[in-house]
């Protein structure tokens, strides 16, 4: 290597000692040029007009005050700078870390923007995506148990969908948690009906789960518009309403976020936690690996591939369908396609977390907070139009699946079918 | 323990893969089943692994029947078997392959790491295999993956070991290494099955040699009293020619010039790194090496299938770099791809139409957008006949055709013009006899017709059979260039494990 010319280019050698392909030099050019337009965008529209003290709310009466236009200046610039390094040189091994600083730059303008001269409750807001992100995870955490194990989870929403209607229906004719377990019975057999289709059938795994989706969402559109209408008593559970955790949800900051939630959050986390042991430390995650990763290695060690898929599979369905209650417990009852392709960005969070649970609740995280800040705009009077801000969430699904999805790494042998001799 | 198959007979559909098959296994020894590609050897194997089930037949373990229904039971019985294709999990430790299946587990299933670690080691240590438990599987050369199989199979106390095809990856001097392992198993009482098709090595390490042909038991030999011709003979059921028959070359004018190829991958890997070599008109240029050290993409390079980052490529001084694989083909330069199946044929597609798979567009075979098919079926009725492809048809889909037939079509398609350089890389991977003779003489010809001819194979006996020079190729770079008649096995061998390095001229 050439000896560096200056500090920062000694600096720079070493963050890209690697010789850069074409392709590499072509997507940090696209990076950077990526970096330049949102400078841009800062400048001309959350620089300008009247701008204003942003007030962020902390919990309680705490709060600090953020001067919006200042701040979009400084954004606008350090995008700008990253732009032309991102353009010139690459950021090499800091490229990832630049654009998470970047993202998280970016929505704090945006928040300050928002809320010029207006009261914005930080911790409310995190609380709410912390609240929108739970069903994500627990689509996941489904998708992570079946894909793991080799099979192609492309049914997330259907599952989710008739976890919410099962639990809706039988909730209300018997209690709640009754209906929550019978969710999980009845997703939990729609999986199963995966599995047999994929593993006995080889029918195509993606196929079968786009199909799965439809007749879900076809078969309780209609049963809701037919009878739920007609006969409300069987489509009114009540809502479940949230445990604040004694003693912890008075921490400063923390306590609204994290303890003032209901117990499907707590679920959730603990069932990240749980998953992320099981997968990496136990007997059962080694096979399931194994079996995902390279079937006829574990077949031809007498590990049973095909009962793991199935079991797995399965379970995976009794997960999202848990998570599908969490719709009723919320809203109280069931309303037509009350996911709302909630399990398609559950898709999306299983590819950008890579598979693994941590990652999909950080992944999960990201997609819910865009759900909470879209919901938390409508009330601002921002003037951006309500259809947009629904589809917030999809467009920020887009734009990370093609950003971070890219190097994502999936099972080796994810979606092929497994033949028993 | 004494293992025995008696009258095993499978059937596929079409052909019957193991046709009464008897075969006895003696703890203590060595047995070499030999045969040919397509001989039944793997179907016997994985018979007696679990894997498949005998339609007829019966094997007996100690004297009494066992019918094993998947490898479960075969493992339970004390078979372990090396698969030619090594059934380990890449992303996995050594440890986690090891382990998979019989982990020592805590409370709730949970892996006692700690365990697993000291018991691999321990193993490891006690036949000298020099593992560390930790190391992940995707980094290791396949010579030290092999090992982590062997240490799998002697983990599950295995007192017969299979080994299908093993040496088929390695290096001569891994080899010497492998057959010391076998020989330390055989002294600790077990028995051990060798499954080749290289005969020397059968000869060399074999107590007993079992020949396998079409599915059928030939006959038993004591390497001690047999040769390789004899043995040869009995494989194949007629004479063989071991050596290729050839003159000494005649090298001409440089037609390949490579200068300075650089070749990455996707993530900025180096693969083929700063290569340069010169293959003349009329010789053979062999490239030897472990599967995996560039060869596979410098000759996608050299045609056209892969991205160059840097250098040049020049056939008879007509730059070809970053071309496209048409316009490589236009330069008069024929391509024997590796894979026949994924790059080198369309199986659902007709002999006829793969013959003409390179030239279609040609006014020969085309009017505007119309496909002429009669000039294209003439053309594939000659060249079948010429280049002796056993099909039923030019109209069989080309899929169905066994390896060699299918090997055939290509050299067929290829070879049946005037060219500049031939390109052949793995000409014989997976061929029988008959046709590697057959492929052999057809590139020797090429070269005598005055084309440069660069031969890559993993297959160092192939390299050395065709080659009148032999460059080989080490991570990524050309490490030696040599004379053939100057060098030797070993030698050759030294420079693919990287053991040796020839100073840049």
């Amino acid at each position: 290597m050439n000896q560096p010319a200056t500090l920062t280019d000694a600096y720079l050698d070493l963050a890209g000692s690697v010789t850069r392909t074409p392709d590499q030099v072509k997507r940090s050019r696209n990076l950077g040029i990526a970096y330049f337009v949102l400078a841009v965008v800062t400048l001309f529209v959350f620089a300008r007009g009247d701008g204003g003290t942003s007030t962020f709310g902390l919990g309680g009466d705490s709060t600090f005050g953020v001067p919006s236009i200042p701040l979009a200046w400084i954004c606008a610039v350090s995008f700008a700078a990253l732009g032309g390094v991102q353009i010139s040189r690459g950021t090499g091994r800091w490229q990832s870390a630049l654009i998470a600083a970047a993202a998280l730059l970016f929505v704090f303008t945006l928040m300050a923007w928002a809320a010029a001269g207006k009261q914005f409750s930080l911790t409310g807001t995190l609380h709410d995506a912390l609240k929108a992100s739970t069903p994500l995870v627990f689509g996941a955490l489904g998708g992570i148990m079946c894909e793991r194990s080799g099979i192609i989870n492309i049914a997330i929403e259907g599952l989710l969908l008739a976890g919410a209607f099962t639990s809706a229906v039988v909730g209300s004719v018997v209690n709640i948690w009754v209906g929550i377990l019978a969710a999980m019975v009845v997703s939990g057999l729609l999986a199963l009906m995966l599995a047999w289709l994929a593993i006995r059938f080889h029918v195509d795994q993606v196929i079968v789960g786009f199909a799965i989706n439809f007749f879900v969402l076809g078969v309780t559109s209609f049963i809701d518009s037919r009878v739920l209408t007609r006969n409300p008593e069987y489509n009114g559970t009540g809502t479940i309403s949230q445990w604040k955790v004694p003693g912890l949800h008075r921490l400063p900051i923390v306590g609204p976020i994290l303890f003032e939630q209901t117990f499907y959050v707590y679920v959730a986390l603990g069932l990240v936690a749980f998953i992320a042991w099981a997968l990496f430390k136990t007997k059962w995650g080694l096979q399931t690996r194994a079996v995902g990763e390279h079937p006829t290695a574990a077949g031809t060690l007498g590990i049973d591939v095909l009962r793991r898929r199935y079991i797995n599979v399965t379970l995976a369905g009794a997960i999202s369908g848990f998570g599908g209650s969490w719709w009723t417990a919320d809203v109280g009852r069931f309303n037509e396609n009350i996911t709302n392709g909630r399990g398609f960005i559950a898709l999306a969070v299983v590819l950008v977390g890579r598979h693994h649970p941590v990652g999909a609740l950080m992944a999960a995280l990201v997609f819910g907070f865009a759900d909470a800040l879209a919901l938390k705009f409508s009330f601002l009077n921002t003037g951006i139009p309500s259809e947009f801000l629904e589809l917030a969430p999809f467009l920020v699904t887009l734009v990370v699946v093609a950003s971070v999805g890219r190097g994502a790494r999936v099972p080796a042998a994810l979606g092929q079918p497994y033949e028993e001799q | 323990m004494e293992l025995e198959l008696r009258g095993i007979t499978k059937r596929f559909p079409g052909v019957v893969a193991n046709d009464d098959v008897n075969l006895t296994i003696r703890s203590g020894e060595v047995l070499a089943l030999v045969g040919e590609n397509g001989a039944g050897k793997s179907t016997l194997m994985n018979i007696l692994y679990g894997l498949y089930h005998a339609d007829e037949g019966q094997i007996y373990v100690d004297g009494e029947p066992v019918t094993f229904e998947s490898p479960g039971d075969a493992i339970a019985a004390g078979i372990g078997m090396v698969h030619q294709h090594f059934m380990l999990v890449p992303v996995f430790t050594v440890a986690e392959n090891v382990v998979l299946g019989v982990e020592p587990t805590g409370p709730l299933g949970r892996l006692d790491r700690a365990k697993a670690h000291d018991q691999v080691e321990e193993i490891s240590a006690q036949y000298g295999l020099h593992l560390d438990p930790e190391a992940l599987i995707e980094q290791l050369p396949v010579g030290i993956q092999q090992r982590v199989e062997i240490l799998k199979v002697l983990f599950r106390d295995a007192k017969i070991v299979v080994f299908d095809e093993p040496t088929a990856v390695l290096t001569p001097q891994e080899i010497e290494e492998f057959f010391k392992i076998v020989e330390s198993l055989k002294a600790s009482g077990r028995g051990i099955v060798f499954i080749t098709h290289k005969l020397t090595e059968a000869l060399r390490i074999a107590d007993r040699i079992s020949v396998l042909r079409r599915g059928q038991t030939v006959g038993e030999a004591d390497p001690a009293e047999i040769d390789e011709v004899a043995l040869a003979e009995m494989m194949v059921g007629r004479p063989v020619q071991l050596v290729v028959d050839k003159e000494p070359a005649q090298p001409r004018d440089a037609t390949l010039q490579v200068r300075d190829l650089h070749v990455v991958d996707p993530t900025g890997r180096t693969l083929v790194d700063h290569v340069d070599f010169t293959v003349h008109a009329g010789e053979i240029v062999g490239v030897a090496g472990v599967q995996g050290n560039g060869q596979t993409e410098l000759v996608e390079a050299l045609t056209g299938l892969r991205e160059i980052l840097g250098g040049s490529v020049q056939v008879d001084g007509v730059d070809l770099t970053d071309s496209s694989p048409r316009e490589v083909h236009q330069a008069a330069v024929a391509h024997i791809p590796e894979d026949r199946q994924r790059s080198g044929l369309v199986g659902a597609f007709t002999v006829a139409e793969n013959m003409v798979l390179t030239r279609y567009h040609d006014d020969q075979f085309s009017d505007g957008i119309r496909m002429d098919w009669d000039t294209a079926r003439s053309t594939a009725t000659t060249l079948v006949e010429q280049y002796d492809v056993r099909t039923p048809s030019i109209a069989t889909p080309a899929g169905t055709l066994s390896g060699g037939n299918q090997q055939k079509v290509i050299v067929a398609r290829e070879l049946s013009r005037d060219l500049r350089l031939v390109i052949a890389s793995q000409p014989t991977r997976g061929v029988d006899v008959g046709s590697i003779e057959y492929i052999h003489a057809q590139v020797v010809l090429a070269r005598d017709a005055g084309a440069a001819v660069l031969v890559v194979s993993t297959e160092l006996d192939e390299v050395m059979a065709l080659a009148d020079r032999v460059l080989v190729m080490y991570r990524g770079r050309i490490v030696a260039d040599l004379a053939r008649d100057e060098t030797t096995h070993n030698e050759v061998g030294l420079y693919m494990a990287g053991a040796k390095q020839q100073e840049p001229a």
